[in-house]
């Protein structure tokens, strides 16, 4: 079997014309795994019996002439801070290096059920608190393109794991870019949902009210596939919503792409610009409009961003008091410095920072001039993207400023690692659909495509996206 | 630039114990970090409301009713404790 062109439609058909089994599957990625990761180290941990189980279900499935389901043996990673029962779930930290899952997360039941094969957990910045998988506490995550450079982050093993050919689909996690900016680094595609499509129960939460689940996958159909596997209201998540999803196609006629000059201005890679621009013609060329909007808070987005997920982290990460899971560090029966030793020695730099801007912006004397100020940006912000969206569909500009950069060359300076973010924190702070494709390279280092849309429009984004793979 | 004593007394607040050496960098990062978050002031908020949550929601409700679970889950998920007794979590002493 050549596990290099697989997809969720190659390997059903292979499935159904008995051309091999899903155990052989399995058995082809798990060793794709074992001879790339000495490279790319995307994961933390493989799941090989889990894999090799749930394959053996599907054959038994097939044996037995029972439909399959949407994702039959396909071989899925997920990122290591969604919890698969029974294995080890770190987020990329020590403080959780020998956490076991007690139970599933919503969407890896929903995959599970699915009949995909998990592979196994990926590595990530820690607590999903970084852009290029640096801060991962399991080692960086190369990029399969260059391994001299970083994969993106914070789901830089879902997104390398995709590109290496470890897995043909897997799961990741945005709460600022965390999905699009790896999709976009490795040159795959990658979605962020609209906040609320997608459960985040039994999700390790870094910013509650920007954190969604979303796929990675080679081509569009995969990605949208995996997300209506996984999307829908879940009684355990109340923010989960109720979706009235349009499915009719649109013509691309008739089709408007908004292009905000905030996209396009200093700071902006001359490659990355070039290769958006080009992937741009390409719709055009098909009859896409592309008209001019303006996001005139979007200069504030970044700073307002980074208030409110530092804010939202503090808060979350409280939970990691080393009393009822987790590393503890327990010393002469004395409290304070239990809590103080546990988090102190086992949180990673980038955490404690984040943890201590929060507790800052959130202080008495402080909360009105940092936490509500960016709020009101929120609100400013979303008003721009409701007025630019009465010009056009889809919002399109480039994922990230820059290409690749490499391993090391930001890791002393974390300004300009958040200032990757700058494109893809709009989209979360107001709750939008965007996705990440390949638009080109630069060289041999891929460049993506962001598109946004309205929230829960994300077959627009589809549409478009499977345009620009024919062209 | 944001003082040293500052720095402690975030990092007691948020519960971190910090070695000197890291004291003198977060004070360092954290400095430049709130530079560039001071662009945030510029902005006209005056007549803006505050967003915490970008989807519209109504309060989301449930049935005030308990789950179905079995004593082996609560073993299960007590055992995930540092240090637990039959079930229930041990913790340092919490007064003197």
């Amino acid at each position: 079997m050549n596990i290099e062109s697989q997809t969720v439609q190659s390997i059903r058909q292979g499935l159904v014309r008995k051309e091999f089994s899903a155990l052989e599957i399995a058995k082809a990625f798990l060793d794709s795994i074992k001879d790339k990761e000495k490279d790319i180290n995307a994961f933390i941990q493989v799941t090989e019996d889990l894999a090799l189980h749930q394959a053996k279900e599907i054959d038994a499935k097939i044996s037995r002439n029972e439909d399959l389901p949407e994702l039959a043996g396909v071989p899925c990673a997920i990122k290591d801070a969604i919890l698969v029962s029974g294995e080890r779930c770190t987020a990329g930290s020590q403080m959780l290096r020998d956490y076991i899952a007690p139970y599933d997360a919503t969407v890896v039941s929903k995959i599970k059920k699915a009949g995909a094969l998990i592979v196994g957990k990926t590595n990530m910045d820690e607590f999903g608190m970084g852009a290029s998988t640096e801060n991962s506490s399991f080692g960086v995550v190369k990029n399969p393109h260059d391994l001299s450079r970083v994969a993106g982050g914070s789901s830089g093993g879902s997104a390398a794991s995709v590109a290496a050919k470890e897995c043909v689909v897997s799961l990741g996690e945005d709460t600022g870019g965390s999905i699009r900016l790896p999709a976009s680094f490795c040159g795959v595609v990658g979605l962020k949902p609209t906040y609320g499509a997608v459960s985040r129960y039994g999700v390790i939460a870094l910013a509650s009210s920007l954190d969604q689940v979303g796929p990675f996958a080679k081509t569009v159909g995969d990605a949208e596939t995996v997300f209506h596997v996984i999307r829908g209201k879940d009684p355990l998540d109340a923010t989960s919503v109720d979706q009235n999803l349009s499915h009719g196609n649109r013509d691309m006629q008739d089709l408007k792409i908004g292009i905000p000059k905030e996209y396009f201005g200093e700071g902006l890679n001359s490659e990355v610009e070039k290769a958006v621009r080009q992937a741009l013609g390409k719709l055009e060329s098909m009859g896409a409009k592309i008209v001019e909007v303006e996001l005139p808070h979007a200069k504030y987005a970044l700073a307002a961003y980074y208030v409110v997920n530092t804010s939202e982290a503090s808060a979350n990460l409280a939970r990691y008091d080393g009393m009822r899971y987790g590393f503890s560090k327990r010393e002469n029966n004395d409290l304070l410095a239990s809590y103080l030793d546990s988090r102190g020695e086992s949180l990673g730099p980038e955490v404690k920072r984040r943890i201590m801007l929060g507790t800052y912006a959130l202080s008495a004397g402080y909360y009105d001039a940092y936490y509500v100020k960016a709020l009101k940006i929120r609100t400013l912000l979303k008003q721009d993207f409701e007025k630019a969206f009465e010009k056009a569909d889809i919002i399109a500009g480039p994922v990230s400023p820059i290409l690749p950069f490499k391993i090391g060359e930001k890791t002393q300076d974390p300004l300009a690692m958040y200032l990757v973010d700058i494109y893809t924190v709009p989209a979360n702070l107001v709750g939008l659909p965007a996705i990440s494709l390949p638009a080109g390279t630069a060289g041999n280092l891929p460049v993506g495509l962001q598109l946004i849309a309205k929230p829960f429009q994300e077959q627009v984004l589809f549409q478009a996206g499977k345009a620009l793979e024919l062209s | 630039m944001i003082t040293r004593e500052e720095v402690e007394h975030i990092a007691m607040l948020a519960r971190l114990r910090l070695k000197p050496e890291e004291i003198a960098k977060f004070q360092k990062d954290l400095s430049g970090i709130l530079d560039y978050f001071s662009i945030l002031k510029s902005a006209d908020t005056s007549k803006t409301e505050p967003m915490t949550h970008s989807i519209k929601l109504e309060n989301a409700l449930r049935k005030d009713e308990p789950l179905t679970g079995t004593s082996e889950d609560a073993v299960k998920l007590a055992s995930m404790a540092p240090e637990s007794d039959q079930g229930y979590l041990k913790v340092p002493g919490i007064f003197q």
